[in-house]
């Protein structure tokens, strides 16, 4: 040992390092950000590198048969014109099970479906040339109906896999033998929603001198798409290096492969860098969406308002490829009679292939859908009832130790009751509106008052938070306590991918708390450390957080090891050793302390495949909205003045970032009640571009009053819980209560569109 | 792509008479946005943001003259009196980077049967003035609009601006969009009354293959209550439905063609009954020049 023993500094308690947990420091991206300067994925260039573009199926279905690339490989400046037939490995991929063609064999399955990649010096050329290719298509009729997908046996198969991707059951007790005093039954739809991130799919994938490639990339999870290039490329995973790049927006959207094979092909083949990016048309056919639902419910109650069953029909529309659908469905089913306690389950899901655009992850992950029907219902059960929508819910409320429908007892606080109380008693918003672009119609100038109903709605939503059904989602973390110019410095160093969260400061401001050291730097994420897992299903403060937590939690235990203690405390850059303390930096000295370790949460397991049961979830975290709108009942349009949302985050770790998940996971579920829906007629992509996919603007956005509550899980760490997604749930339903409250109308399905208000059905 | 940026209007129409094929650009909202979604690059681009002479507005006895180059925020700012219409219509476009940057001229160019300043053109009677080394000609408005994003100028020629009178009594522009802004038109209605002549001009947009007028409702007037009072209800639907009945919509994304014709309506009755009810303030639309407020 080189470094002397560091002497006593005195004996005062020192200052906490600012900027640890519970605070808001600023993002280390954030002035990047907001000046523009940030690079994105789509602004990586290099002087030599080739453009890579895509040619897609213009059909919906069709088999290929034939494709001509020699005109456009005779155009000057093309390097490369590939198909199915140069992949050189495995020549499908996908997350759960790899059946999508890197590039179309023989038969295209979706609009947008990859045919031919071509790369060339620039992109106008790259273009150019990529319509010189010919492909001769036999067309085939498509198979755009789910349900029809499901249940016809007459209908085509998809793909030779059949076109039931999934059916998961559910069933407690004896749902099909018990009677209930009241019984409302009612069939919803969930429109498609896009994640409409910012940034298109984009990437640069460089030839490496070992024969494999480098790849920068925006996505959600490293490893798993450096497993599938592999694969994919027939290459070690070792000769596939991946660096995350400024990544745009994610919302589950970049969980799938999109052009990453593609761009390492060209780059292999070429030998020169490649880089690709999406324009916008391309990124709404060239990434999953969220899959719409046809679900049918039928709840029974006694005379008191307690449910007795909950019967449902479920079906999702996975389009043409498998994509993260088991999961969706696993999701749909084991949350799909919403956080109620209920005797009697009988739940059917089914994750259906069809002809129409392939759908997977998106915040929220099947438990958006079902939080929408289940939540109608409840309130359908409560006017039946003469019961308020409030008092409903809290008659059958979870809470710490009820069951959900997979049998699994929830084993951390579940104060729904309580929240839903406390939604309940916010002071409601003036009954008028103070200016006239604030009432529906908004700048258009359609009314003064005309037609204009007030509507007060509430939902409440439970989402499961981490991998479930028995995922080894786990993650690693590094972290490196050196001295530099005689300060302590820690590198932390992960493959977690930041899409906007806040991951990064999460990470540095646990180090602080932990090591108690102010200066944290950020080694980029790249696949030269362990898997994180993915940047989903709202797992990340928990996962990746954990794992830095423990990281650091080695670490300190080495710093007390070199001091002959077995613990010490580590506060503003000192080490309290019993009663003595010393400077952390003279503790390290020379001898940096490095420290990798790998996270898991609880094991899970997978729901049995007759009954649903199992204990297949990590965490639950609940959301409370209520929503008051305007709407102008003659016009259908609606203008939402309040969207107040009570939620238990277990502990709050960052106010500022987590306000603005619940704002942003409120603002997406507005949007699918009120105008997103990418709008596919015979698997035929309608709108795809941000001129016909509507996102709400900020005068769509109202105010949006937070009550966070901390009811700490005492299974994670620092007690949090995973706060993303469950907002996303809880407001649709809210926002189509309340419409329902001012129309008076049923308004099955979503988004509600003006006409729906106007020409009901 | 060859790229022209002239100082002189002249040298614009000389520009544009060398070189039929060559595209004018104002504020390119339309235009970039089309090449960015891979619309073929013209051959060249006439960038006429250098003519400071098409940057300005003018008044001329009881019309407002306004340059191809006014955007959309100097309507709102500077036009707001004496063209309360187009003001309204133009509040209602896009974003404000948008209304910063996005002229009138733009609108006419593009001829989109959605486009916001239409209704008001063709319920206000306005003119567009077309140039070219020719010479300069007037078109009524009522000519302007020839079928589905097409319009009435010669390859050779450029709009130079347009003429429109100063308002000759109240004026309503409203706007059904499925978003509160930001937002294409699912139908919109333009009211302009003459308070001296005792006449109202609607315009309607997003809700045929152009923009087009509602000359059934306007046929209307005599029934209205010009001495003020209170819009008879009849009245009222009888004015609706009349200008639905002058529609020809489609169902698109945006909409059906079913809730077009009733929203255009209801929009339609909503904009003449605030209209009537501006005329109540007592002001004197008689004779107003409008010069003093310019
Ligand atoms: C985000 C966004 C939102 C929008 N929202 C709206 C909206 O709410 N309502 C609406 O109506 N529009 C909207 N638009 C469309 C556009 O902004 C308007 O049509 C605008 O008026 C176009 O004006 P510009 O100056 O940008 O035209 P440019 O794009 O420069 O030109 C448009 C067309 O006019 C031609 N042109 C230009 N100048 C002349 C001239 N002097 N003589 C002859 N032809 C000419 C051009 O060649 C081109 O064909 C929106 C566009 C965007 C990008």
């Amino acid at each position: 040992m080189t470094t002397q023993a560091p002497s006593p500094v005195g004996s005062a308690t020192p200052a906490r390092t600012p900027g640890g947990i519970g605070e808001s420091p600023a993002r280390p991206d954030g002035t990047l950000k907001v000046t523009g300067q940030f690079a994105y994925s789509s602004d990586l260039w290099l002087d030599e590198a080739l453009f890579g573009v895509t040619l897609r199926s213009p059909h919906a279905r069709a088999c290929i048969t034939g494709i001509d690339i020699a005109k456009a490989l005779a155009v000057p400046g093309v390097h490369a014109v590939l198909t199915h037939e140069d992949v050189p490995g495995l020549p499908y991929y996908g997350l759960d099970h790899p059946d999508q063609p890197v590039l179309a064999i023989d038969e295209v399955r979706y609009q947008g479906e990859p045919v031919a990649i071509l790369a060339a010096t620039d992109p106008h050329t790259a273009r150019r040339a990529l319509s010189l290719i010919e492909v001769t298509y036999d067309v085939l009729p498509p198979v755009t109906d789910a349900r029809r997908a499901v249940f016809d046996p007459s209908i085509d198969r998809v793909h030779p896999d059949g076109n039931v991707v999934r059916h998961q059951p559910v069933r407690v007790g004896s749902a099909d033998e018990v009677t209930a005093d009241v019984v409302v039954v009612g069939e919803y739809e969930v429109g498609m929603q896009d994640q409409a991130f910012l940034g298109p799919e984009s990437g640069l994938a460089v030839p490496a001198e070992n024969g494999g490639v480098d790849l920068y990339i925006a996505t959600q999870w490293l490893h798993v798409d450096r497993g599938q290039i592999a694969r994919c490329l027939d290459l070690p995973e070792e000769k596939v290096r991946l660096t995350l790049a400024g990544v745009g927006g994610a919302f589950g959207a970049r969980e799938d492969l999109s052009m990453q094979v593609h761009a390492c092909m060209l780059a292999l083949h070429t030998g020169k860098p490649v880089r690709m990016s999406y324009d916008r048309a391309e990124s709404f056919l060239g990434h999953v969406h969220r899959h719409p639902a046809w679900l049918r419910y039928e709840h029974g109650a006694t005379r008191d308002g307690k449910l007795v069953y909950v019967k449902a029909t479920i079906v999702l529309d996975g389009g043409a490829y498998t994509s993260t659908t088991p999961a969706v469905v696993g999701n749909a089913a084991s949350l799909g009679v919403g956080p109620y306690e209920v005797p009697h389950i009988a739940i059917d899901v089914y994750g259906a292939r069809t002809n129409n655009p392939p759908c997977g992850a998106m915040r929220g992950f099947g438990a958006v859908q079902v939080c929408y029907a289940y939540e109608s219902q409840m309130d359908a059960l409560a006017a039946e009832l003469g019961l308020s929508p409030v008092e409903i819910r809290i008659r059958n409320a979870v809470s710490q130790g009820s069951k959900l429908a997979t049998g699994q007892v929830i084993d951390s606080p579940a104060p729904l009751a309580d929240m839903l109380r406390r939604v309940a008693s916010l002071p409601l918003p003036p009954s008028t509106v103070d200016s006239s672009g604030d009432l529906p119609g908004g700048y258009g100038n359609t009314t003064r008052g005309e037609g204009v109903r007030r509507g007060v709605g509430y939902g409440v939503g439970i989402k499961n938070i981490c991998f479930s059904e028995g995922f080894d989602d786990y993650a690693t973390a590094r972290v490196r306590l050196a001295v530099v110019g005689g300060e302590p410095v820690v590198t932390v160093h992960t493959a977690a991918a930041e899409v906007g969260q806040g991951l990064v400061t999460l990470q540095q401001q646990i180090v602080r708390t932990e090591l108690g050291v102010s200066t944290v730097l950020l080694q980029p994420a790249d696949t030269t450390i362990g898997s994180a897992g993915s940047s989903s299903a709202s797992r990340q403060s928990y996962m990746t957080g954990g794992a830095v937590k423990a990281a650091c939690e080695a670490v300190r235990t080495r710093v007390a090891q070199r001091l002959g203690h077995s613990t010490v405390e580590l506060v503003g850059g000192k080490v309290l050793a019993g009663d003595t303390i010393v400077d952390l930096a003279a503790a390290v000295g020379d001898e940096p302390i490095e420290e990798t370790v790998v996270f898991r949460h609880r094991p899970t397991v997978p729901m049995d495949p007759v009954t649903g049961q199992g204990d297949s979830h990590v965490q639950l975290a609940l959301c409370v909205h209520r929503a008051v709108v305007d709407v102008d009942v003659e016009l259908g349009l609606v203008k939402v003045v309040e969207l107040a949302a009570v939620q238990d985050v277990g502990r709050v770790m960052n106010r500022v970032a987590l306000e603005g998940q619940i704002h942003g996971g409120s603002a997406q579920g507005l949007g699918l009640a009120l105008m997103e829906e990418i709008q596919v007629v015979d698997g035929l992509v309608r709108n795809p571009s941000f001129t016909d996919y509507l996102i709400p603007t900020i005068l769509d956005v109202p105010p949006m009053p937070l009550t966070i509550l901390e009811h700490p899980d005492p299974h994670a760490p620092y007690g949090l819980r995973g706060a993303g997604e469950p907002p996303t749930l809880s407001s649709t339903p809210a926002i189509a209560a309340a419409v329902r409250a001012a129309t008076g109308l049923r308004l099955r399905r979503v988004p509600i569109r003006p006409e729906h208000i106007t020409h009901p059905t | 792509m060859e790229f022209v940026r002239p100082t002189t209007f002249a040298d614009a129409l000389a520009e544009k008479a060398a070189r039929p094929q060559a595209v004018p650009i104002l504020g390119g909202t339309d235009l970039m946005v089309g090449l960015n979604a891979g619309h073929p690059p013209p051959p060249a681009l006439l960038d006429l943001t250098a003519v400071a002479e098409l940057d300005a507005w003018a008044v001329d006895d009881d019309e407002v003259w306004i340059g191809a180059g006014v955007t959309y925020r100097r309507l709102i700012t500077e036009l707001g009196t004496l063209c309360p219409g187009l003001a309204l219509a133009a509040r209602t476009v896009g974003s404000p980077q948008i209304r910063n940057r996005a002229t009138l001229a733009g609108n006419l160019g593009t001829a989109s049967p959605g486009g916001d300043t239409h209704p008001v053109l063709l319920a206000t009677g306005a003119v567009v003035e077309a140039a070219s080394v020719r010479g300069q000609r007037a078109i009524p408005i009522d000519d302007f609009y020839a079928g589905v994003k097409r319009h009435a100028l010669a390859p050779d020629e450029l709009i130079r601006g347009v003429r429109l009178p100063i308002r000759r009594g109240p004026q309503q522009f409203a706007k059904v969009g499925t978003r509160n802004a930001m937002v294409i038109a699912v139908c919109s209605v333009a009211v302009a009354l003459d308070v001296a002549r005792r006449t109202v001009r609607v315009g309607v947009g997003s809700v045929a293959p152009t923009p087009r007028r509602a000359l059934a409702a306007e046929d209307l007037a005599s029934g209205l209550p010009w001495d003020g009072g209170p819009l008879d209800d009849d009245v009222a639907r009888r004015f609706g439905a009349a200008v639905a009945a002058a529609t020809a919509p489609i169902d698109d994304v945006r909409g059906t063609a079913a809730y077009r014709r009733h929203s255009v309506e209801v929009l339609a009755r909503r904009t003449l009954a605030w209209a009537l009810a501006d005329l109540d303030r007592s002001e004197a639309w008689d004779g107003m020049t409008g010069r003093s407020e310019a």
